[in-house]
């Protein structure tokens, strides 16, 4: 018997009882964190005509439209000497990779509905698998942007290297309210309806088409309390490197907010997810 | 060490189930209920509370007081009705659910199959889901691996193996999907009615495999309807009713127990009453006139119902057969169909023998009513008598006709012998 090989377990099941294995067990099922991970990105553009090719028409274009609104139009400033495009489109990577975490992880426990009714397995497993998803979008993105920036003739400095970092910021940013709203759409459905709205909104209040320097000095820090501001910022530093300086009080605001709703999201999907099953 | 591999302590389950109320068709009603609803259900999520659908809540217990304890290496099968509760217990056993009342101690790896292909995904190819769902089961890559091919010669879809499973029959799905189970080793194994898969050749597979497992020693729960198999592969079995344990012994005993509380009839159930009559019990029976809760296909229906009626002559009775989605089957009314109203005053038991249906398996229920001759339903009770039919083999031959199918619920039945006529020449 080749399973029984792992030491045998002793485990006491209770109404409330905070399980002390839970971090074991996510340790225990990471094989299946990377088999949901690569079966979300196996069938994500599964008969699609132009399949991965999605990834690049959707940021391409937004990034056109925002240039063209914001940039030609609103005539707002860039930041140093950087392009317009450039600008936006270090501000739509990004935005686009936390968006799609937000909404893909938020409904993820529910569409995974027939695997949490009849499985046991830590179910933040799910929500954290489709991060992955995301991350492949934003490779190919990235691209893009290799591209456009290539295009202009704008080379980046040693900032780009810190570009690591600002992603994982970015994708931390997003799974603390994904997983609190995965958690809360199991019990209330409400919230199917609020995100794709919050999403919407946020694609305007963050500094997405335009730079956040446009914002008054006095309203800087305030406005950093959205976290996305912080992240947005980060990425124009690493790519755009000295034309836009990192504004750090506001940095660190973000960062706060951020993991302060991490650690909600974590505690309110763990406080509710033994009742999982009963709800869906 | 104690040799006890689970053990099971005053175990009990809540769940809170909502009623819809009937349904008013008067608007300023209509509007006030919906208003109460909203208010009801932000209430309840201010306190924390989880949202119910329907107008009532009430309180159910699946599960209560159960307990028991399982030594390493047996094999012991739960029986009960449908609504017993034995899903509900395997659930929390498997860690699913989380119980109310009471604790369990389990010591040693588990795995349960609460049912076959469990996370198969349409598009991916039938290789692809054999990894995914053994990790699903909670198989590392390496044991999938080191099985691969046991698995997929077990399944008999080699040919098929890198097609996407949309496009597979139910038939090769089903295999597949049991063939990866099939092979899942662990120390503790709870299994759920998955042996009801494929054709009869598959079936008998899956049933040697089964006890090829129960004799290697592991500790095995399992849940079935099919009693036959149940007392092949188990020697204890504990029965389960209304979510209390009420046998645990030998599984000759378990299973003459189980047909006991069959025919001792259902509990008393309050269904309320209209205006002028009151349906107070309705069974199914079985051909020895014993309440049951499953039907043969192709045999009478047998039903006794009891009625009280108060002052309306004329009143007739209406049966309507719903299937698992809840869409009508089949209908009857005794004052249009067969001129047989009930008399006006007084409780009255109906025994009706109607003709056979040959339905497909699956679950089916009879909404019963009182109705005057207006066609205005006095007292209406849906789902009164709920059963299932188990299997269903039109033909004989052991092929189970499914509701699931897609093909309709009733199997059409020859009148004569079909008759085929060749007008080509036979060839020399």
């Amino acid at each position: 018997m080749i399973s029984s090989d792992r030491p045998s377990q002793r485990l006491i099941l209770e109404a409330g009882r905070a399980d002390r294995q839970y971090w074991g067990d996510i340790w225990r099922y990471r094989e299946l964190f990377f088999i949901l991970a690569w079966r979300d990105v196996a069938v994500r553009y599964k008969q699609t005509v132009i399949g991965l090719a999605w990834a690049f028409v959707r940021p391409f274009v937004t990034m056109i439209v925002f240039t063209v609104v914001f940039g030609k139009l609103a005539k707002l400033p860039t930041e140093g000497g950087a392009p317009y495009a450039v600008l936006v489109f270090a501000g739509l990577l990004p935005w686009t990779l936390a968006s799609s975490i937000l909404s893909d992880a938020s409904n993820s426990v529910i569409t995974n509905s027939q695997l949490v009714s009849k499985v046991y397995f830590p179910r933040i497993i799910i929500p954290f698998a489709t991060v992955m998803v995301g991350l492949v979008d934003f490779g190919v993105s990235l691209l893009i942007l290799i591209g456009v920036m290539a295009w202009y003739g704008v080379m980046p400095d040693w900032h780009i290297l810190l570009l690591p970092v600002f992603v994982a910021l970015a994708v931390l940013v997003a799974i603390g309210p994904a997983l609190w709203a995965a958690a809360m759409i199991v019990k209330y459905r409400d919230f199917r309806f609020i995100i794709p709205f919050v999403v919407q909104i946020g694609l305007y209040v963050s500094p997405v088409g335009f730079s956040a320097k446009v914002v008054p000095p006095e309203w800087q820090l305030l406005y950093s309390v959205n976290p996305m501001v912080g992240v947005i910022d980060g990425f124009r530093w690493a790519i755009l490197g000295g034309d836009s300086p990192l504004y750090l009080p506001g940095f660190a605001v973000s960062m706060l907010v951020a993991a302060g709703m991490l650690w909600l999201g974590i505690h309110t999907f763990r406080r509710t997810e033994r009742g999982f099953a009963d709800l869906i | 060490m104690s040799d006890i591999v689970i053990r099971a302590e005053k175990l009990g389950k809540k769940f809170i189930i909502g009623h819809k109320v009937e349904y008013s068709a008067i608007l300023g009603e209509a509007l006030v209920r919906s208003a109460r609803g909203i208010l009801r259900r932000g209430a309840d999520m201010l306190r924390g509370h989880a949202v119910v659908e329907g107008d009532e809540v009430e309180e159910f217990w699946a599960l209560r007081d159960v307990d028991f304890e399982i030594r390493r290496g047996e094999v012991v099968s739960i029986i009960g009705h449908n609504g017993a509760g034995k899903t509900t217990l395997l659930k929390i056993l498997s860690r699913i659910l989380e119980p109310t009342l009471g604790r369990v101690e389990l010591n040693g790896r588990v795995a349960s199959l609460l049912e076959v292909g469990t996370g198969f995904h349409q598009e991916l190819t039938g290789r692809e889901n054999i990894f995914l769902n053994g990790a699903i089961l909670g198989m590392t890559r390496r044991e999938v691996l080191a099985r691969f091919d046991e698995i997929v010669d077990f399944s008999g879809v080699e040919k098929f193996i890198d097609t996407p499973v949309k496009r597979y029959s139910v038939g090769m799905y089903a295999r597949l999907a049991f063939s990866v189970a099939a092979h899942l080793e662990t120390e503790i194994l709870f299994v759920d009615e998955v042996l009801a898969v494929g054709d009869a050749e598959f079936q008998k597979r899956c049933l040697d495999r089964m006890s090829a497992v129960a004799s290697a020693g592991r500790t095995v729960l399992f849940v079935s309807h099919n009693l036959a198999a149940v007392a092949a592969l188990t020697r204890r079995g504990i029965v389960l009713k209304g979510g209390r344990l009420i046998f645990d012994g030998p599984i000759e005993d378990a299973i003459a127990q189980y047909s006991a509380s069959l025919s001792k009839g259902k509990v008393a159930r309050d269904w309320g009453r209209g205006h002028h009559s009151a349906i107070i019990s309705a069974d199914l029976l079985d051909a020895q006139g014993l309440p049951t809760d499953t039907y043969e296909p192709g045999t009478p229906f047998n039903l006794r119902i009891e009625v009280e009626t108060t002052d309306m002559p004329g009143l007739g009775l209406e049966l309507q057969l719903r299937d698992a989605n809840n869409l009508p089957v089949a209908f009857y009314s005794s004052s249009i169909f067969s001129q047989t109203p009930l008399p006006s005053q007084g409780r009255h038991v109906c025994t009706l023998s109607l003709q056979p249906l040959f339905l497909a398996s699956g679950d089916y229920s009879f909404d019963i009513s009182t109705n005057s001759l207006t066609i205005v339903v006095d007292h209406g009770v849906a789902n009164a008598i709920p059963f299932r039919v188990a299997a269903s083999s039109p033909g004989g031959i052991a092929y189970d006709f499914k509701q699931s199918l897609g093909n309709g619920v009733l199997a059409m039945q020859l009148a004569s012998p079909l008759r085929i006529e060749s007008k080509s020449p036979e060839p020399a």
